[in-house]
């Protein structure tokens, strides 16, 4: 099982630099769980006690899991997963 | 020090001026690595508020695409503040996600002058630079 995750700059710290990473799993939260654990850290740059960290965005094959089921979000063999902090303040 | 052309400077000002009171918000790309912001990108404020900024998320994820097929990083991130001065808030600081940016900050809280800065926000921490505006970009 492969599924391809792009890994933003800031986060690279967790991935030895790599900017992409690969995983498996049924569903998004499955598959930051397998990331977990070999990039240990990872999980809590993405995810908090209220589910995905609202100014992270995960895009599942190029739409913004937010409006799919959001870390329930099923993925599959062969999905790309591409995660951009966003841009924004105040 | 951020280094950058006239004309770059003044197309973000122009679009601070157009969004106010809204924020605008955008970046000017570059070559991986280079430090040159070359190429103006102004962005859309999906918040479209006069107090926060939030790229669109397909909007974001389109650009990122197009600056790793041109092999491109985003070197000044640029936002105005519509009522307060040109200096990270912190809301600013705590979302600042690119090490490798200038984040520009420009005020349009006064009609007849405009505040142009820039910062380097590492890790929370922010440090002022000097900006260095030129007819075009040293090579």
């Amino acid at each position: 099982m492969s599924i391809e995750v792009r890994i933003p700059t800031i986060l690279r710290q967790y991935t030895d630099g790599e900017k992409a990473v690969e995983g498996s799993g049924a569903t998004l939260a499955e598959l930051i769980d397998d990331l977990e654990s070999r990039h240990a850290g990872l999980r809590a740059r993405l995810v908090d006690e209220k589910g995905l960290r609202r100014f992270v965005n995960v895009y599942l094959n190029d739409e913004d899991v937010r409006f799919l089921g959001g870390l329930e979000t099923g993925v599959k063999d062969g999905d790309n997963v591409t995660v951009l902090p966003a841009v924004a303040g105040g | 020090m951020l280094e950058i052309a006239q004309s770059t400077y003044d197309e973000i000002v122009a679009h601070a001026r157009r969004d106010h009171p809204d924020e605008a918000c955008g970046v000017v790309t570059g070559p991986v690595g280079s430090d040159r912001p070359e190429r103006y990108v102004p962005m859309l404020n999906a918040a479209r508020s006069p107090t926060f900024y939030e790229f669109d998320s397909a909007d974001l994820l389109a650009l990122y695409r197009e600056m790793d097929e041109r092999d491109e990083e985003p070197v000044v991130i640029y936002h105005s503040h519509t009522a307060t001065e040109a200096y990270p808030s912190r809301t600013d600081i705590a979302l600042a996600q690119e090490p490798g940016a200038h984040y520009v900050l420009v005020s349009t809280r006064e009609p007849d002058s405009v505040e142009f800065r820039s910062y380097r926000i590492v890790d929370g921490n922010v440090s002022e630079e000097e900006v260095s505006v030129v007819t075009t970009l040293s090579s």
